[in-house]
């Protein structure tokens, strides 16, 4: 009886983690085929796809576009979330935890929808749809996250610390600059990388907010429309290892934290 | 006679509705160690603060080398402060901590290196100057404080309940060695402690605080041989406390009646005054061979071995209300429910208004 519960609990672990990853699994062993189309039977091992991927400069300029938009707007998230974090931790605000409410709001509205009323204010600003504008609108779904995660992690400790430095003489630039920011790497660090992640392979407000150089999801999303090739599951694999790379880095900041 | 090093005038202070400081004066001179004593919610911490300039006074004023700082901010003041927590800067070594004040004035890296390492000399410290600060122990982590607070050269150190976080022995151990550096350096050093044996052991001159108001201040052994109020007389070491009014005073002697019935003291107080009496508990005689002034007798409740002496705790049999606290010998016969006369020297007896 107890050998039967150990089985069938097994097999649930491995039907779930095979619904969970068995996609990306064939997803990825058929970006290896060495045929045209990634239908069994699998033909490979062979890169020839992974050489059409970085072949195509319509791909290629569009993974730079993504890295880009990525990099910057997570920098750009991560600083105005830290900032406004160390505002509601450091100063005695009104209606702060009101205001702390609406900072972290966007977290709960669709992509959908920010996408759109960003179309539409842009429309009406006149800002042409460009990688700046989907970059603008990734810092508006990131900094959220950035501050919510900086803003969990300072605590009062630090503010002894931060009167420390005030108190040695360093002005208000300096204790961030030297005290503060150094203090809160991790949280910094885990912030960016996440927000790196999400900017990465984040679709909608792009697709919305781009016209002619677009990251490369939307790209993807055009290659898909003339159907499935295992170039396109290339581009997908990479796509997910550079995930997968932030990822452990965000892991890796969020653990690297040791007592002070 | 030269002005003061730090003179605080009439400084209150509210947070919110609760007045924390009513209308402290209180002056520091060169080179002194003060000590503020008070229990918590004396407001000690919240004048500490003020004189670092992290809190800005709701009244009065603050002058630190005769120049008015009330409301200039810590980086600009002459002072440093070693915070209870230490808040040693965790991402950084022991020496650049120590180097860290020097840093904001513009000192040069090699001179900072200097002196950081003869302000780490100066605490003992000498080998520690590439550690980080999680690689020590309490009381290293304080000594660093303390390097850091000290190679500015402030006019006036602050420490917050430096010791507060130590264990007993090692309270004792940093006590002897702060006294000692202070001496060595020649700083005001201004300690807020809620431990009267701290106080004791440290001060040139001692600041029992209460409620928000200073009861009473003046060199440690005046303090405690006579202090000024109720307050001090309980905080600042124990005492049996007698209370009672003067029915009669003349010619530089008065007469109080008490629970213990009338007692003839030296005074000029007029008649009609409530007093207290206070006595230490090593100036309680128990016993038939006793002082001048009795207070008749009392049933021992309790017998406390402490070493080097008894603790020894009584209930008046006149007035079972009032408690007496005496200290004898170790050696005495004294149990629990014996019936003993009690005694003291009218010397020994300090006279409080309350």
């Amino acid at each position: 009886m107890r050998a039967l519960v150990r089985i069938v609990s097994w097999l649930y672990a491995v039907a779930i983690y095979g619904f969970i990853f068995l996609p990306v699994v064939v997803l990825v062993l058929f970006s290896l085929q060495a045929t045209s189309f990634p239908i069994p039977p699998f033909t490979g091992p062979s890169l020839r796809w992974y050489d059409a991927v970085l072949a195509d400069t319509r791909l290629t300029s569009a993974l730079v576009n993504s890295l880009l938009v990525a990099a910057l707007s997570s920098a750009a998230a991560v600083t105005l979330g830290f900032l406004s974090a160390w505002g509601f931790a450091r100063f005695a605000l009104p209606g702060s935890a009101l205001l702390r409410g609406l900072i972290t709001l966007p977290l709960t509205v669709s992509y959908l929808i920010i996408g759109m009323g960003l179309l539409v204010l842009f429309n009406w600003a006149g800002v042409p749809k460009s990688l700046l504008a989907a970059g603008i609108g990734h810092v508006v779904i990131n900094l959220p996250l950035c501050f919510a995660i900086i803003y969990s992690q300072m605590g009062d400790h630090q503010i002894n610390i931060e009167r420390a430095a005030r108190d040695l003489g360093a002005p208000e630039w300096k204790v961030l600059l030297l005290i503060t920011v150094p203090v809160m790497a991790p949280a910094i660090f885990a912030g960016f990388f996440l927000s790196m992640t999400f900017s990465w392979d984040e679709f909608v407000i792009s697709f919305l907010l781009t016209r002619f150089d677009t990251t490369l999801p939307v790209e993807i999303w055009n290659l898909l429309r003339s159907g499935l090739n295992p170039k396109t599951n290339a581009v997908g694999s990479l796509v997910f290892a550079v995930s997968i790379v932030l990822v452990v880095f965000f892991e890796l900041m969020l653990l690297r934290r040791k007592p002070a | 006679m030269t002005a003061p090093l730090v003179d605080i005038s009439s400084v209150s202070h509210r947070f919110g509705q609760h007045t924390v400081l009513k209308n402290v004066s209180l002056t520091i001179e060169p080179g002194s160690y003060t000590i503020l004593l008070g229990p918590s919610g004396s407001g000690k911490t919240t004048l500490l603060s003020i004189l670092g300039g992290f809190v800005t006074p709701s009244q009065g004023k603050v002058l630190i080398r005769g120049e008015d700082c009330t409301a200039v901010p810590p980086a600009k003041r002459p002072t440093t402060t070693v915070f209870q927590d230490y808040a040693l800067f965790p991402h950084m070594s022991v020496g650049s901590n120590v180097g860290f004040g020097l840093r904001m004035q513009g000192v040069d890296a090699a001179t900072r290196t200097a002196r950081a390492r003869e302000a780490l000399a100066l605490v003992g410290l000498a080998t520690a100057f590439d550690k980080k600060p999680h690689q020590l122990s309490g009381g290293q982590r304080q000594r660093v404080a303390l390097a850091r607070a000290l190679v500015v050269e402030p006019a006036v150190l602050l420490l917050d309940e430096p010791l507060g976080a130590l264990d007993l022995k090692l309270r004792r151990q940093m006590q002897d060695e702060l006294k000692a550096i202070q001496k060595r350096v020649g700083t005001a050093f201004i300690h807020v402690t809620h431990d009267q044996e701290e106080a004791m052991a440290l001060a040139d001159h001692c600041v029992v605080m209460n409620d928000g108001r200073i009861e009473d201040e003046g060199p440690p052994e005046r303090v405690y041989a006579r202090p000024a109020t109720r307050f001090s007389a309980t905080f600042m070491g124990e005492s049996t406390l007698i209370s009672g009014a003067v029915t009669a005073a003349k010619d530089g002697t008065i007469t109080v009646a008490t629970q213990v019935g009338s007692l003839l003291l030296t005074g000029t107080l007029p008649a009609g005054t409530t007093v207290a009496l206070a006595v230490r508990p090593e100036h309680l005689v128990l016993g038939a061979a006793g002082g001048a002034v009795g207070f008749g007798t009392a049933k021992v409740t309790d017998v406390v071995f402490q070493g080097s002496f008894k603790r020894v705790l009584a209930v008046s049999e006149k007035d079972p209300a009032l408690h007496f606290i005496a200290r004898v010998p170790a050696a005495a016969a004294v149990q629990p429910g014996d019936i003993v006369a009690v005694s003291c020297d009218a010397g020994d007896i300090i006279l409080l208004a309350s």
